[in-house]
This record gives C-alpha cells, structure tokens and sequence, in this order.
C-alpha cells in the first residue's frame, strides 16, 4: 500500500503543521515504515507510551508527519523492529527496551540508555517506585565490537573529555593513527528527563523541555508548547509567534557562531575562536537586552512569549545582527583563504549523500552532505509560512560543507532577523491556555539549530503530564559520526566531532 | 594573512577595561590579585559535567572570549584532574556520572576546591533526585562554593570562583 493511502486512513493529531496518526497492528505497523521509507520518508523518533504497552514511531515525509501506534497484544513483548528500514531506530528500540520494557526483533540486544545504576528488569516510565537495588559504584563492562588484527588497539576516551565537554565514551580502534573503528557508548547524561515530566503540570513542562538540551532551548520550548497549544485548541497570538521565530533564529546564529570560533580552534587557528567568540558574546547581550535573558531558557511559554521587547532594544538587536553578519562575511574570506584551515577542513570526517541518505542524517549535517530537508521550508509552521527561508544544502559531506553550512545559514538567519523585525505584529504577546483533558495527544516539531526538534505529548489526569517524549536529531547523527570517523587519523576526530557539535543531554534524556 | 593581520589590528583589544568599583570587573581585579597571593601561579581548573543540560557549559565557554578573558586573569583550564586546583562541576550528578565524578575528585590532588555551577549543581534544579539523578553536586562530592543561575552569567562564575580562592585563603 503507498504512502499516501497510509496517510489518508489517518486522523489529524494536535500541534505540528500537518500531522496525522494511525493506529495499526504489527504487520500494518512494519508494512506502513516500509512504505514510508519507498517514498523517501525519515524517521523522527520510536517511543513506547501507555504504560509501556504502545509502541509510537513518527515519520516525515512530503505531505506530513505520520505518527504510527501499535498496542501490543496482552502478553506480547516484543514487536517488530524497523531497524533494517531506518538505522536509527536501533539505538531507539535499545532504549524503549531500557525505559519501558518491550523488546524489538533487532538481534542487537545491549542495553543502551541503562548502565549500572538500575536493573534490567526495572523500566523506570512504566514502575510506580524506584530500582530495587539501586547501585551507582558499580561498573559495568559494556560489550564493545572488538577489531581483530595485527597491530590494532583500542583508544578510550571518556565519559570525562579533556575540554568544556558533556559526558560520553567513544572506542577507537586505530592502526597507529588511522581509526578503524569508532563505537560510541552514551546515556552518561541520562537523568530521567522523561520519567521527570510524568510528575509535572502540562502547564509546566515547557521549563523542563527547555533544559533537555540547552543549546536549544527555544526549538524544545517551542516543540512542547506547539504540542500542548494544539490539544488546547489555542490560538497564539501573531505577535508571540513572530516573537518565537525571533528567537529561534538568534539561537541559531548564536550556535553558528560558536561552532564556526571552535571549529577554526580545532584546525589549529585560534584568531577564529578569539574572533568569534566575540561576536556571539555581542549577539548575547544583545539578546539579553531585548529578551532579558543570555540564553533563552524562559522565553517560550504556554500561550506565547515571556517578555514583549521594548522598540529601541529591537532596534538595537536589529543593528547588533547587521554588525555582526558584516564581520561574519570578512571572516569567512579569512577562513577560505587560509591555507592550513582549509587543509584541516576539506576532506575530513566526509559522509557522502548516498551513505547520508542510507543512515538518516538530518538537520545541519545532513544538509552538508545533501540532504534537503529542513522543517522551515518543508513543513512550516508560522510565521515560516511567511518568512520563506532559503535552505542551505551542499554535496561534499566533510567538515568544510558542514562549515559552509553554518555559514550561509547564518546569513540567511540574519536576513530572516530583519525580516521579522521590519513586519513584526502588533499585539498580546501571551493567552491563556485551557488544560487539555487527559487523554489528548499532541506532537511539536521545530527545525532547532541541529535539526528537527520533536516532542510528544499526552495530558493524564487532572491536568498532568501522562507522557512526554523529546527528542533530539542527534539520536539520527551520532551513528552517522561513527561513519564519518573510519578512515581519518585520530587527531582529526575532535574536528569532525565539532563539526557535527551533537547533543548529549538531548539524547540520553 | 594580511586581511587576518588587518582585522586583529582593526578590532584592537576586546577585553573589557574596569570601568567603575561596583562593576563585576572589579570582583576580577579582585581575583588576579586574590589569585597571585594564594596560588602563585595561574589558577587550574579541571571542568565535569556531571549530567548538565549543556547550559553551563555556554557559559563557560564564553569565558574564554576575549572580552572576558578568562587566561588574562591567571586562570587555565586543564585536560586532566591530576593537575587541577579547582574541580569546577556542573550539572545534577547523573546515576551514571555518579562513578567517574568520583574518581574525579579522588584523582585531584589536595588541597582541591569544589564549585557547583548553575541551579542543578546547586540544588538538582529542575531534574530533581530519581532513578537517575543523584540532584546537587554536594550530595556525592564536598562543595565548596555553589552558585546558582540557569545558567549563572560568566560574570557570576568568576565571582565563585573568587569566593572559593578567598575562603581557602582564611582557612588555616
């Protein structure tokens, strides 16, 4: 059956432009993925909800987000995996089985999320306590594939980095510099994000969205209140969702410019940090004088924004933007031009738009190595339905495409900046937001800085969250970053990992 | 090269003069000087993320800029705990960086400080204690100094990590 007959069978779900959802059975459910990966489909997430007894996975495709749950028959714990469809799903089933109790037919059967602290047979969003014999001191031995040869050996590093890191292991194995391998091992961050929602307000959760990765703290903010505002029937005001985009995209530019300082450090060329560094430092301030806040953790609320700038701290913002994007331009002839950076950069860590496509890379990355999707253009919320943003896409793959990426995109954010400031509405800047009643079920999907931002959203009882799921792109892009890794020579990976910049937090929840 | 010459020479020195006594950049005179007396060399400080939302860690970042310029003030951050004086920790301690936070702070070498960042390192914050989370820093390491801020402004780190020198200067 084609996509669109799966599609057509759907019902409209709450938040996200142009979702569906449709309730199959395991056979639906394997036949619905495949007809979704013939059409060029992505997946976006896989989660267990309903007290772990219904499997959800969501999927982009051209004419919308197709949101599938199978309940699981009394009894039953297993379903089938979609591992083999859509690479990703991997990790994502390994977790489902860690939080939530059922097991995919995937033969990869290794923990993911859970490393010591808790048992197997305790699955934290499903059990009303805590683990039995919670024991944080010991350690386990995680089952890494060995790389047999002459002259191999392995290279831990992790979960401690030696820099302004978060938390993760990463395995080489190498052949004196050259890696073979590259296996990530992740879920240090884990912190119960999921299980933390279950205890909040539905009218509160947006604080935590904010947290799950803090780099992207509109795209989640924004993700959840998109959710939340469809299943209460909501109306934003157009001023506050102007606002949003507003602040999406000075997130966006702050993210670039801190990626391209680091990225310049890391091919040995410390004026690029110095350089850009203090640009986003400027942007910051600038931000913070119109927003009232650095970074825009509080920003996005239910029903609208927090703070409805003042004219002249628009203005302000307006110009500090110009500023910047003039010196962003200077220095970007200055990276081209230099002999050493564009050494470091063309070549390194590529991944190829056939294998982009195979694995799913998404977002930033996956524009640099031509894959043209970006939620904006392809699914728009408002007011991107107005703004009509220009994607950025290239076909090289390696760290100078997802440089270049970083750079056009930030001069298009700086152009959608001016643009929502020279048309943006008068009027409230938040409503009120009814609860919704328990059962409703709703989903957000914003285009954060690294890609789709998704979260799912369920209300319980009076007015509590039943289940929230977030999820980050780069669940997509990790595997990916192993791909990238083969072949280079070690001292290359901390570039080609920055290059990517992935989230931890945001994927170990 | 010359255009990299022409825009170092062009945008001078970015670092932020002090301007007025009650302005945070007296706070860093203070911890120069407060730095010299104490360590006698530059202040190294080794950074773990225990499980943070990476919020702090923009922050910490941007201490490197130049206008804050964190090296200007006597102030490295080091690869390894080994050659730490100040372990500055961020994040509610996850269960699973429990072990390796640990092993931190026994690596460090005495006498170490300790400053929790942010309102997680402080309290939990927003995460709490559960299956997963072990909440405020101090509940699995000794802390010296916890501030608070979500994330807490490079102004106000600095401003720790002088209240953490200075207390250890009054101490016998």
């Amino acid at each position: 059956m084609p996509l669109r007959r799966w599609l057509n069978e759907a019902t409209p779900l709450p938040g996200a432009p142009r979702a569906r959802a449709l309730t199959v059975d395991a056979d639906a459910w394997r036949e619905a993925a495949r007809a979704v990966a013939a059409a060029g489909g992505r997946s976006i997430t896989l989660w267990a909800a309903g007290g772990g007894r219904t499997l959800r996975a969501a999927f982009a495709t051209g004419p919308g987000v197709l949101v599938l749950s199978l309940p699981l028959a009394a009894g039953a714990e297993t379903y089938p995996g979609i591992e083999d469809l859509f690479p990703c799903a991997n990790r994502l089933q390994r977790a489902v089985a860690d939080l939530s109790g059922p097991r995919s037919t995937d033969t990869d059967t290794r923990p993911w999320l859970r490393h010591a602290a808790w048992p197997a047979d305790y699955h934290p969003l499903v059990a009303q306590g805590g683990p039995a014999a919670a024991d944080g001191t010991a350690v386990e031995v995680y089952p890494f594939v060995r790389v047999e040869g002459e002259g191999v050996h392995e290279i831990p590093v992790g979960p401690v980095h030696a820099g302004v890191i978060e938390p993760g292991h990463f395995r080489f194995s190498v052949v004196g510099e050259k890696i073979l391998r590259l296996e990530e091992r992740l879920g240090y961050a884990h912190k119960g994000i999921e299980r933390r929602f279950q205890s909040m307000a539905l009218l509160d959760g947006h604080r935590l969205a904010a947290r799950v990765s803090g780099d992207s703290a509109v795209a989640y903010s924004w993700a959840y209140c998109q959710a939340l505002e469809g299943m209460a029937g909501t109306e934003v005001p157009p001023r506050a969702v102007w606002l949003r985009a507003l602040g999406l995209e000075l997130e966006r530019m702050a993210n670039h410019l801190g990626d391209l300082g680091a990225l310049g450090n890391d091919a040995g060329f410390a004026f690029g940090l110095a350089q850009f560094s203090r640009l986003k430092e400027q942007l910051l301030r600038a931000t913070e004088h119109a927003l009232g806040q650095r970074y825009l953790f509080d920003f996005v609320v239910p029903g609208g924004v927090g703070v409805d700038p003042a004219p002249e701290a628009l203005r302000a913002l307006g110009a500090c933007a110009e500023d910047i994007q003039r010196e962003v331009v200077r220095l970007r002839e200055i990276y081209d031009e230099h002999a050493g950076v564009r050494d470091r950069f063309n070549g390194a860590g590529t991944v190829l738009p056939e294998l982009a496509a195979r694995l799913g890379l998404t977002g930033l990355a996956g524009r640099a190595s031509g894959q043209a999707f970006d939620l904006r253009c392809d699914l728009p919320c408002e007011p991107y339905t107005e703004l009509r943003p220009r994607m950025v896409v290239r076909g090289e793959g390696d760290v100078a495409a997802r440089v270049a990426v970083r750079f056009d995109e930030f001069v298009e954010s700086c152009r959608l900046l001016g643009e929502i400031l020279a048309h943006l509405p008068d009027g409230p800047v938040r409503v009120s937001v009814e609860t919704p009643a328990e059962g409703a079920f709703g989903i957000g999907l914003v285009e954060g800085w690294r890609g789709p931002v998704f979260v799912a959203l369920e209300a319980g009882a009076a007015g509590a969250i039943g289940r929230c799921h977030p999820h980050d792109p780069s669940w997509q892009n990790w595997p990916v970053l192993e791909h990238a890794a083969i072949g280079n020579i070690v001292p290359d990976f901390p570039l080609i990992n920055k290059s990517f910049n992935l989230a931890y937090s945001g994927h170990d929840l | 090269m010359w255009k990299t010459l022409r825009q170092i020479q062009r945008i001078g020195i970015a670092t932020e003069p002090p301007p007025s006594p009650d302005d945070a950049l007296r706070v860093r005179e203070e911890l120069q000087a407060g730095i010299r007396e104490v360590m006698g060399r530059a202040l190294c400080i080794r950074h773990i993320d225990a499980g943070s939302c990476n919020g702090c860690e923009l922050e910490i970042h941007a201490l490197h800029n130049p206008i804050y310029n964190l090296e200007g003030l006597g102030i490295r951050f080091v690869a390894s705990p080994r050659h730490a004086d100040l372990l500055l920790v961020t994040g509610p301690v996850s269960a699973h960086m429990e072990v390796a936070l640990r092993r931190v702070y026994d690596a460090t070498p005495d006498p170490k400080l300790v400053v929790a960042l942010g309102d997680c390192g402080c309290t939990g914050g927003v995460f709490g204690e559960s299956y997963a989370c072990r909440g405020r820093v101090s509940n699995i390491i000794p802390v010296d100094v916890a501030v608070p801020g979500c994330p807490p402004a490079p102004n106000s780190i600095l401003t720790a990590i002088l209240t953490a020198i200075t207390a250890s200067k009054r101490a016998p």
